[in-house]
């Protein structure tokens, strides 16, 4: 039962920390606030990942929070609602920021994370 | 109200995730990440529709759709367990699945909010564009 009560606070928290950044970041062409929390997200779960947290801080920081901190269906809806507009450049920035992006800031947090 | 909304969707979307996690890993145990995947392709699908259908066409009240779709939807997929899924099975050797997990998030998850997207417009004179 302790682990469904982790992962929805950590979801909880998540959550409205990623709707705080989406309001506070200014509008673009390109969405930056998705671009942000996931980026951000993906580092920080590699950190977690990297020094090895386990259990129920495990569910409650990355499980929870951080799977809901960042989003996929977002970045995909944004992206089909750029392909409508025809927006190329945009398209491509934000789908390679995204994924070239997300990986490279989670291996640096994997290794950080296993260095402290 | 609106955070209300974002906060309960997003206790909901994450348990369901987790529930799906925990179900894929038991049934299947074959080390590729199927729970993400399945979380991240329906959830792509559902917002698609969503968007178009119901946010566009101004058929909900702002708290619950961002309840719904900011909070449960938001939630519910994820791209960091993505990012870090991919590392590690990179990581472990298993370059084949990486790479198939990686085809096909990128291109299924556009493919699927593309169809909701469709699905949701179908009865609009002008198909959503600019409308945020």
């Amino acid at each position: 039962m302790i682990e469904f009560v982790m992962v929805a606070a950590g979801g909880m928290a998540g959550a409205l920390l990623r709707f705080q950044v989406q309001r506070i970041t200014p509008i673009m062409t390109v969405p930056l606030a998705t671009i942000i929390v996931n980026l951000i997200g993906s580092f920080l779960l590699g950190l977690m990942i990297g020094a090895g947290i386990h259990g129920n801080l495990y569910l409650f920081g990355a499980v929870g929070f951080m799977g809901a901190f960042t989003t996929f269906s977002t970045l995909n809806v944004d992206l089909v609602k750029l392909i409508l507009n025809k927006r190329a450049k945009p398209i491509l920035f934000y789908t390679l920021a995204t994924y070239i992006g997300g990986l490279l800031s989670g291996v640096a947090g994997l290794w950080i994370g296993r260095v402290i | 109200m609106v955070y209300i909304g974002v906060a309960l969707g997003g206790m909901l979307g994450s348990l369901l995730r987790y529930i799906l996690s925990l179900v894929t890993a038991n049934i299947l145990n074959d080390g590729f990440p199927t729970g993400t995947l399945i979380a991240n392709l329906a959830g792509s699908l559902f917002l698609g529709w969503f968007t178009s259908r119901l946010i566009e066409q101004k058929k909900l009240d702002a708290v619950w759709a961002a309840a719904i779709g900011t909070g449960i939807t938001g939630s519910f997929t994820t791209f960091s367990t993505f990012s870090l899924e991919t590392l590690l099975l990179l990581e472990t050797g298993h370059i084949g699945m990486a790479s198939l997990y990686i085809l096909i998030s990128v291109l299924g998850g556009l493919f699927f909010a593309a169809a909701g997207y469709k699905l949701g417009s179908k009865n609009k004179s002008r198909p959503g564009v600019g409308v945020k």
